[in-house]
């Protein structure tokens, strides 16, 4: 579904994606996992296209997307849940899902608007409340539920678990889960390796710009280096 | 059953413009009342580039000095009539827009604003400057919109004043009725959502350069409108009308009357225009008086006065 090659991306004149390869299968939940610094994030913003790519290349669905501006791609299919959540707080929750359908058809909106209920139900209670009201789990609850009112074939999710309580972690991290049943295809960005690698079918372990492990979650998750650098245990 | 805002915004300026007549004291507050109206209509425009898009201006009175100027000067040279010449003037203010836009509208924040003045001090300096076809600094007239004989011929006789109050009040709400469909309109939530972030904007697939664009050729046509509405109202213009001192009065309107509400900017149109006329019991300390009270607005009432004016009303019953 999703494939990079050599990808490499620098801010001014420091390069901090020193040509990644990375694979995301259709139906698949892969997590990207690494410490702060690592370049996770600046990954994610290349694929959503928000951030220049100055080598290699993104192909999504057999097409090549490494130069499409970003405000197309939603409409390809592939809707990203950004880092700290990035939901319109001057806009109501309801408005924040909507934007989230930007250019399709009112009745289809309203269709989806009904599924992220039943997924978030504390939207509906607060749906005509402004979004920058909600609690920070609520709010990661709307950039989700918003990113998912695209219908995304590939979601982009960066850091859901970011400044959170455990409990709404977990809840968060089911509710990625329970994405798969839905036939979504999941790239997760995740800072709190041990959530993520217990979702995840595959993942990629990166450091300073370059993906320096991969392979099956469990196995990752199994792995004493990774256990003694990312989980602390 | 409670309104929508925008009902509730419509009947208020409706009541306002059909009733306040009958508190005017002489006929010299019908001129009053227009020009809060024209002023209005320019700061509407404001509120779509400013409140919803979140994009600042400093040079939208060039558009109103093009329409303006359309209608002093397309009669005279192109024999059309000046009810059209608004029409034309506006089309060439957007048309302007888009182009002047596109590039300028890369930038962010001051840089914008500067290069938006560049540009309303060039149309400025255009018609200070071509003589021979503006007339330069002394202004040129404007040739009368027929549209007042026409209303007499039918039975309805209005004096100049009540003529361009009820008029150019006309022209204010139908523009307040089209910025406040905007707002809850696909594109008016895309403007909303591209001024808390551009960023979040462009991942949800709105096309960011685009839309800032048909927001600021928006504003230029109001802005454009009520240039033209002033000429015609004042039979009269002069290049004043696309000054600085103009765009800045625009911003400041909007921004001291509530930058994000229709409502709001409108009034704080009405509260500037009104001032300087209460303020000249202060006499040569009138705009000092003028300056302090905007002051304190932006210290204290910082979403402009209207909206917190609102707030604070709401808040105690809740």
């Amino acid at each position: 579904m999703l494939t990079v090659e050599g990808l490499r991306s620098r801010y001014g004149r420091i390069e901090v994606l020193h040509g990644i390869d990375l694979q995301v299968n259709s139906g698949e939940i892969v997590t990207v996992v690494g410490a702060n610094g690592a370049g996770k994030t600046t990954l994610l913003r290349c694929l959503s296209g928000v951030q220049p790519v100055s080598g290699g290349t993104v192909t999504f669905r057999g097409d090549q997307i490494t130069t499409l501006a970003a405000w197309r791609r939603p409409a390809r299919g592939l809707t990203q849940s950004p880092e700290g959540r990035q939901i319109f707080t001057n806009l109501s929750v309801e408005e924040n899902l909507r934007l989230g359908a930007y250019g399709f058809a009112d009745d289809r909106v309203d269709r989806d608007m009904e599924d992220a209920f039943q997924m978030f139900p504390i939207l509906r209670e607060k749906r005509n409340l402004s979004a920058g009201g909600l609690s920070g789990g609520q709010q990661q609850m709307l950039a989700m539920a918003r990113a998912l009112m695209g219908r995304p074939s590939c979601l982009l999710l960066d850091e859901p678990s970011m400044g959170l309580a455990p409990i709404i972690v977990s809840q968060i991290f089911d509710t990625v889960r329970g994405l798969k049943d839905l036939g979504v295809t999941v790239l997760l960005v995740e800072q709190n390796a041990f959530g993520a690698l217990k979702i995840a079918d595959r993942g990629y372990v990166m450091e300073t710009g370059r993906i320096i492990m991969e392979g099956a979650a469990e196995t990752l998750i199994a792995d004493p280096r990774i256990r003694e650098a990312y989980l602390g245990i | 059953m409670r309104l929508s805002a925008k009902s509730a915004t419509l009947i208020v300026l409706l009541a306002l413009v059909a009733l306040s007549p009958l508190l005017f004291p002489s006929n010299f507050y019908y001129r009053v009342g227009a020009l809060i109206f024209v002023n209005a209509i320019a700061v509407t425009g404001i509120v779509i580039l400013t409140g919803y898009a979140g994009q600042v201006s400093l040079g939208h009175a060039g558009f109103a000095g093009i329409g303006a100027y359309a209608c002093a000067l397309a009669p005279v040279h192109w024999g059309i009539h000046p009810g059209l010449a608004l029409f034309l003037g506006a089309g060439i203010s957007g048309v302007l827009a888009y182009l002047v836009g596109r590039p300028i509208l890369r930038l962010h924040g001051y840089y914008l604003g500067v290069a938006t003045l560049g540009f309303g001090i060039l149309v400025a300096m255009i018609l200070t400057n071509e003589r021979a076809l503006t007339r330069g600094p002394d202004g040129i007239d404007v040739p009368d919109l027929g549209l007042r004989g026409l209303l007499g011929d039918l039975g309805l006789s209005l004096s100049n004043g009540q003529f361009w109050y009820f008029f150019t009040g006309l022209c204010m709400i139908v523009g307040a009725w089209i910025a406040l469909n905007l707002h809850d309109s696909p594109t008016g939530r895309a403007l909303r959502a591209l001024h808390g972030s551009e960023v979040a904007a462009r991942t949800v697939g709105i096309d960011v350069a685009q839309l800032k664009l048909r927001a600021f050729v928006i504003s230029a046509v109001y802005a454009s409108v009520s240039g033209s509405l002033l000429a015609l109202q004042n039979r009269f213009v002069t290049p004043d009308v696309a000054g600085f001192m103009h765009s800045i009065e625009m911003v400041t309107m909007a921004v001291l009357g509530g930058v994000g509400s229709v409502l709001g900017a409108i009034f704080g149109a009405a509260i500037l225009t009104l001032l300087p006329q209460v303020l000249t019991v202060f006499a040569e300390y009138e705009h000092m008086v003028l300056g302090l009270v905007m002051i304190l607005v932006m210290i204290f009432l910082r979403e402009g006065l209207l909206p917190s004016i609102l707030k604070k009303l709401r808040g105690k019953d809740e």
